[in-house]
């Protein structure tokens, strides 16, 4: 019993190594190649589950999934006005033909990925050669990526690579470059701010000008109202005057003087030299009847 | 049910036949134990299953494999939990996704499950990492359109919207967002100018970045909806602040000002207002005033008229003569009888004028002068107008 067992244990063990050996799965995310004695001798793309025969076959796994490259350190070039840009950037590939992939660069991730960059670089650097700052920074960077992945797919099919997207991410000045940009923009927000502030000013003082001009415009309109009005009663009364004086102006004037020099001399400092011969002395001198 | 389970959650990627092996030879194990435990002592153990372990070992075995079965069977159970779901693969090639509950597949090592979080918003920081103060300025740094150079950070929240898309098309995922994040943020800057992006346009630049992304992960077919772009901060470098502070501030002086003069406005309009009304009113209550007093005159001139016609010759009389003693008794006066001396005449007027403002005027300060100016003259003539100066006073 104790043979049997064992034995039976034994066989189990062996089908399922065998088992195991003889049949391969291939994930979603991978792509296989099944060697024979070294020999490619089947590419699987598509996942689910293979055979192979065991020992003498065995199976490479390969990335199906979309890989990236990212530069660690940005890298100089020098644009067509011979300024200096630091330029990261990043691509996304993958492998499409696994065979041609293994040959050319066994298999390796970062030997496909030197070998990207090396191309993405003199491309890089041919662009950026006939393009200034502006252009690369801005005007004309979606065409810079395009082209780059154009050229770095039609590039990387030799190792059978798909370059998916060549996307810039810096774009940016070296440091000393960067010091007087900053000084630039000092300069540029001062200008805006004496700019603000001045015509703060002119703008103050417009203000108060106009108030003083609506001021001026106001008083002198009141004024002339009021001269208005004032010569209207002044020449109401003068009627009224007339009307009434005229109606014996001989006596108007003598009455009208009584009132005058009584205004006139009513103080005491006002000195009066007089004749005694004058009419109203008359009496004083001489009490008779004076006919 | 425990002896596959750990490997379950862990089998992810790069399974392969060597993962297959190293859970084979954990069953045989385990099988191995078992039978183990049955040859060194297990008598005990079964002492009410049945009689005698050699009698049983086939039996035995059988109801072993049927418990691995079982066993076998029970491991293709699991859990999603809500918000999350399984996507089933069939030997590896994607079969199904399962939403939240309790799921059956088939178990290892045909079919396999991976649970992925598709509720959860995940997010990426960009320039700063945990807090807006810990900057990162290799990421914050960019170049504006106008070859400024402005701060800037930001988040971005994104779901999964395809699981299976999520897993099996790219490596790293989470990454790919970080990356396509940076490359759209400078794209869009790039192509706007600073004040754009500073003032006016932060919400538009949020908006331009969340649909650049988008597009740009839709291109890797990567299974995630960016929710939203937030831009925590976006300034101007440390470098400059200062200068862009003080044009805030000389923004502020300049609505000062202009409130300054329109608080001057304010002032001097109304008051002027006031003025020209003033000035109107006035001349309408003189226009009265003359109006009235001219009508008053009048009728007093017409009452005396008519009396005076009836008398004219007494009432001038009286009239005159009630004038002049009014006007001479308020005033100061000098009598001289110019007929009598045809001489000149010296009166100190001014002092005379002076002495009446306070004093009676003294004939003795006035003689000597008058002694003076005419030494020929006749005493009479001086003595009557003193004596006459004394009568008037």
């Amino acid at each position: 019993m104790k043979n049997f067992t064992s034995v039976f244990s034994g066989i189990i063990i062996a089908i399922f190594f065998l088992g195991s050996s003889a049949i391969y799965i291939v994930d979603e995310r991978q792509q296989a190649i099944l060697f024979q004695l070294g020999e490619v001798i089947d590419v699987k793309t598509e996942p689910g589950l293979y055979f192979k025969i065991p020992i003498a076959q065995n199976v490479r796994y390969f990335e199906k999934r979309i890989l990236t490259m990212d530069t660690e350190e940005p890298e100089r070039f020098i644009t067509s006005e011979k300024k200096n840009v630091l330029v990261d950037l990043f691509v996304k590939w993958r492998i499409i033909d696994v065979k041609q992939y293994y040959i050319s660069v066994r298999g390796d991730e970062g030997l496909a990925q030197t070998r990207l960059a090396q191309t993405i670089n003199a491309s890089l650097r041919d662009e950026f050669g006939n393009r200034t700052v502006h252009d690369v920074v801005s005007g004309e960077r979606d065409v810079i990526m395009e082209i780059m992945r154009q050229k770095a797919d039609a590039d990387a099919r030799s190792i059978g690579v798909e370059v998916v997207d060549v996307r810039l991410k810096r774009v940016d000045l070296p440091q000393e470059v960067s010091e007087s940009v900053y000084r630039r923009m000092e300069a540029e927000r001062k200008r805006v701010a004496n700019e603000l502030r001045s015509t703060g000013a002119a703008e103050s003082e417009k203000i108060r000008a106009d108030a003083d001009r609506q001021r001026e415009i106001l008083l002198a309109e009141a004024y002339r109202e009021a001269q208005k009005t004032m010569g209207d009663g002044d020449s109401q009364a003068a009627a009224t005057y007339a009307a009434s004086f005229q109606k014996d102006a001989e006596f108007y004037a003598f009455w009208r003087s009584m009132d005058a020099y009584r205004q006139s001399f009513k103080n005491k400092g006002d000195m009066m030299v007089l004749e005694p011969t004058s009419d109203f002395f008359k009496y004083l001198k001489n009490p008779a009847i004076n006919k | 049910m425990g002896l596959n389970d750990p490997q379950w959650g862990k089998n992810k990627g790069d399974s392969g036949p060597p993962d297959l092996d190293d859970v084979l030879r954990n069953v045989n194990k385990k099988i191995n134990n078992i039978f183990g435990q049955k040859k060194g002592g297990g008598g005990g153990d079964e002492g009410s299953r049945g009689k005698g372990p050699k009698q049983q070992s086939g039996g035995n075995i059988a109801l072993i494999l049927g418990l691995l079965a079982v066993v076998w069977l029970a491991s293709g159970f699991y859990i999603v939990d809500e918000g999350h779901r399984g996507v089933v693969l069939r030997f590896g090639q994607y079969s199904d996704t399962t939403p939240a509950g309790l799921r059956w597949h088939l178990p290892y090592p045909v079919e396999k499950v991976e649970i992925v979080n598709v509720s959860q918003v995940r997010t990426v920081e960009i320039g700063y990492r945990n807090n807006v103060r810990s900057k990162v300025l290799r990421e914050a740094l960019m170049l504006t359109d106008d070859e400024n150079i402005i701060d800037i950070q930001f988040a971005v929240q994104y779901i999964l919207n395809n699981p299976e898309n999520f897993l099996f098309k790219n490596r790293n995922p989470d990454e790919a967002v970080l990356q396509a994040a940076e490359t759209a943020i400078r794209e869009v800057i790039g192509k706007s100018k600073m004040d754009y992006v500073l003032y006016e346009g932060r919400e538009q630049v949020a908006a331009n970045a969340t649909q650049l992304m988008q597009r740009i992960l839709d291109r890797y077919e990567i299974g995630i909806s960016i929710s939203r772009v937030t831009m925590q901060n976006a300034q101007p470098p440390e470098q400059v602040q200062a200068a862009f502070d003080d044009a805030v501030k000389a923004g502020q002086d300049r609505e000062r000002q202009k409130n300054e003069g329109q608080a001057y406005a304010n002032d001097v309009i109304p008051r002027a207002v006031g003025n020209a009304a003033r000035l109107i009113e006035e001349s309408e209550g003189y226009k009265q005033r003359v109006i009235v007093s001219a009508e008053g005159d009048a009728s007093r001139f017409e009452q005396i008229l008519t009396e005076y016609s009836k008398a004219p010759k007494v009432t001038r009389e009286r009239l005159y003569l009630d004038m002049m003693q009014q006007v001479l008794s308020n005033t100061s006066k000098i009598v001289v009888d110019q007929k009598n001396g045809n001489n000149l005449l010296y009166l100190p007027l001014d002092k005379l004028m002076n002495m009446s403002g306070s004093t009676p005027v003294s004939p003795v300060a006035v003689q000597p002068a008058v002694q003076e100016v005419m030494p020929d003259s006749s005493i009479r003539p001086r003595e009557s107008f003193r004596s006459r100066e004394r009568e008037i006073r």
